[in-house]
């Protein structure tokens, strides 16, 4: 069997996989599948090009996920005028001063010679900036967070369309990205790693814990959304008409049309990605990529400048997984900074990429659409299992019930042994890298 | 007397919790340092085989209590945790026989086996979960202080209360004692001196004839015997959650890269120099600056530098800043 033929016959497999769940269980649960499932892709492809094509080891995916989803915040939601008449002055001036403090000491670690004067210089200013950061930030904080605070509390956003939200979504992960890479960058693979685990975490206490910027755990709710909500369809005659006449029920033809109109909205998105990501890996650019990738020491002694093309392709890729952040707080309509697992958004983003094939982007989608589906139906299969097993033990033992609450967690167990499988028998993953 | 004071408040909010923290992070530390200097690769499956260790021994301690057996004024945990260690042990053996020995055997990057690690913890944290579910446990039993706020207030007079828990006085003896004892292994029998020769330098130790799967095993061992202490001592001055472990990751790694990746004593080090800085930094100093401060001049606000949520945030910039200018660590770890 070719392989054309067979990663055909691979994508077919898991629509038949996606298309049964349908006739089984619903197809609103189906589109659910395929909308998250798109979603994930994107982001297998963001990773698979830092991964695939650089070799670069981030598991941050989460904190670039988590920042395009507050950018849908901070672009669709109207701002919250009051708030920014009261305190938005102090925590822009606030954050101004922040910005500026770590300028100046770089600047200073730059340009001073080295020695004890330079040190000083830095941790003076460090300091000194510091306090002065906390003395005009805290009261803008604290004048921001006073309004309103059970239905705001917090600056607002833009009150731009939301399909602007997800460029923007990228922009804010992109500018994450570059700051982390030109530290992170450059040092060792495992230290990338730790680095980026790290700021995920870090970006996510922000998220939780600064409620002027987006209500912390309070969460934003009722985000606007690119289509028109299944009450506003029920009621609108010319809808029911035409679905009554198709024979179907208005209700479950509404949520329907909703969701198969993200499923449109978010395949355009994947299909341009996914073509863009074709052509830099076919163009000269992916080729260097690869090059530094398989070699650094050789690439760097062609002349690439391989830092400088890590921290391009890390931010890339970043703004990759932003955007797939920024599309899938749309379609939660929500952001709630407390759902945000690194086990859920960093580390089964990589269980897609291994599975699917790493440096092969249709692998990436494929694993992504594979994987989504296992995440979803482990858990019903786990339990028809766990009532099998179960089936013969006595009613109410301690030990049936614990096993029957158990099924929930083979999740991670499973897709952990999936994981070591492949890494031990298809290292390549599902569709290898050409 | 208001210097007293201060010093008490000092030492009861900030040095003692982080001198036990420190203990706990240490200990976990030395767990990563070990597999990083012979396994040669950052183990992310660190944290779920400390939760792992914890969760054996809090089922055994369950099963001791359940029987009537305590430890007196000492945590009935401390009883079951040589037969934590144990099934902890039996773990990593496994999980290195099924996983990890093919790619050592293939030479496989270390970047493959940090993902292999990824799978590892996957696996651990869905067992954990499994067997004891993903909520809050709590284990711990006997007395609860060694010295309470209130005795001590009795004893001295002073104004301010030292509170010095159980738990936390075991932390520090255990940590002390485990410590005591891995050094002496790695310094003075034979296997220990294998071990390190083997870290050092990988061909050497096999040319004289070091068997390297047996220094494997060794390391395993002592590694699944750190992280249940670690993991116990922890669970018992905090509480016991699977997710919590996970997030302990982050600074037990940068406690063993702070202190120098592949060095046991920077391991230590790096651990009390993230613990006492979180602790400081997120600690409101209103207290102590109060009594230190000549009258009228004393701090309105709370003077926390950092709110404690982002104590996870402490731990990385102090990981970022060592990076940036000193990328072997306080102690010159190495760089494969």
């Amino acid at each position: 069997m070719s392989a054309p033929v067979k990663n055909t016959l691979l994508f077919v497999l898991v629509a038949a996989m996606i298309a049964i769940s349908g006739f089984m269980q619903s197809w609103n649960t189906a589109l659910l599948v395929i909308n998250m499932g798109l979603i994930s892709a994107i982001m297998a492809i963001g990773v698979n090009l830092q991964w695939g094509f650089a070799g670069l080891f981030n598991v941050g995916v989460m904190g670039f996920v988590a920042l395009g989803g507050l950018a849908v915040v901070l672009v669709s939601m109207p701002p919250v005028t009051e708030a920014w008449a009261e305190g938005g002055l102090g925590v822009i001036l606030g954050l101004l001063l922040g910005a500026a403090t770590v300028v100046a000491a770089v600047l200073v670690h730059k340009r001073l010679p080295k020695g004890r004067t330079r040190g000083l210089a830095m941790l003076a200013i460090l300091i000194g900036g510091f306090f002065v950061f906390r003395a005009v930030f805290d009261p803008g904080v604290a004048a921001v967070e006073a309004v309103n605070p059970a239905g705001t509390g917090y600056l607002g956003g833009l009150g731009l369309p939301v399909l602007l939200a997800w460029p923007a979504g990228g922009a804010l992960a992109a500018g994450a990205a570059w700051l982390i890479g030109k530290t992170a960058l450059g040092l060792r693979s495992d230290y990338l790693a730790i680095a980026t685990l790290g700021i995920a975490e870090i970006i996510i206490a922000v998220m939780k814990n600064e409620d002027w910027l987006a209500r912390g755990v309070k969460n934003v709710n009722g985000l606007p959304r690119p289509l028109p909500y299944e009450i506003d369809l029920q009621n609108d005659p010319g809808f029911v008409e035409r679905v009554t006449g198709l024979g179907l029920d208005p209700v479950t033809a509404s949520t329907l049309y909703v969701k198969l109109g993200y499923s449109v909205l978010f395949l355009v998105v994947l299909l341009v990605i996914l073509w863009m990501a074709q052509m830099a890996l076919k163009s000269p650019w992916g080729r260097m990529m690869r090059a530094i990738r398989d070699n650094e020491v050789a690439a760097e002694a062609m002349g690439k400048d391989v830092t400088r093309r890590h921290l391009q392709v890390f931010v890339l890729g970043s703004a990759i997984c932003g955007i797939a952040g920024a599309m899938m707080t749309t379609l939660d309509g929500q952001l709630t900074p407390g759902t945000y697992q690194p086990l859920r958004f960093t580390f089964l983003v990589w269980v897609m990429v291994i599975v699917g094939g790493s440096g092969n982007n249709f692998g990436a989608v494929l694993g992504a659409m594979l994987i989504w589906f296992l995440w979803v139906q482990v858990e019903p299969i786990g339990l028809w299992l766990m009532q099998l097993i179960t089936s013969g033990m006595a009613e109410g033992s301690a030990l049936k019930n614990h096993l029957l609450d158990s099924a929930a967690h083979m999740r991670l167990l499973t897709m952990g042994v999936i994981l070591l499988l492949v890494l031990r028998f298809s290292p390549r993953g599902l569709i290898p890298e050409k | 007397m208001d210097l007293l004071n201060a010093i008490v408040a000092l030492s009861n909010f900030v040095l003692v919790p982080a001198i036990a923290y420190g203990s706990q992070l240490a200990l976990g530390a030395l767990g990563v340092t070990l597999i990083y200097g012979i396994l040669r690769f950052s183990n992310f499956a660190h944290g779920d085989t400390m939760a792992f260790g914890a969760m054996v021994t809090i089922l055994f301690t369950w099963w001791f209590q359940s029987m009537g057996v305590t430890f007196g004024p000492l945590p009935t945990a401390l009883l079951a945790l040589p037969f934590g260690i144990l099934g902890c042990m039996a773990l990593v053996l496994v999980t290195d026989r099924l996983v990890y020995r093919f790619y050592r055997e293939q030479k496989a990057k270390p970047v493959i086996l940090v993902i292999v690690s990824m799978g590892v913890m996957f696996i651990m944290n869905g067992l954990v979960r499994f067997i004891i579910g993903p909520n809050d446990q709590r284990f711990a039993d006997g007395e609860r202080f060694i010295i309470s706020a209130r005795d001590f207030k009795a004893m001295t007079g002073l104004r301010e209360g030292l509170a010095i828990k159980t738990t936390q006085g075991i932390t520090v003896v255990t940590a002390v004692i485990v410590v005591a004892l891995l050094f002496w292994f790695l310094n003075r029998t034979r296997t220990g001196k294998s071990m390190r020769a083997y870290s050092d330098n990988e061909d050497l130790a096999l040319l004289s004839g070091i068997n390297p799967e047996r220094v494997v095993m060794y390391t395993w061992l002592i590694v699944a015997a750190l992280a249940t202490v670690a993991g116990v001592l922890y669970g018992l001055d905090k509480s016991f959650k699977p997710f919590v472990y996970f997030q302990l990751l982050l600074p037990i790694f940068a406690s063993a890269i702070v202190g120098g990746l592949g060095s046991p004593v920077g391991a230590i080090a790096g651990g009390f120099v993230i613990a006492f800085s979180e602790v400081t930094i997120t600690y409101a100093w209103k207290k102590v600056l109060g009594y230190l401060a000549p009258e009228g001049l004393a701090p309105d606000g709370l003077v926390q530098l950092l709110s404690t949520d982002y104590k996870f945030a402490v731990s990385f910039v102090i990981l970022l800043i060592v990076l940036l200018f000193k990328p072997t660590g306080l102690f010159k770890g190495k760089s494969v």
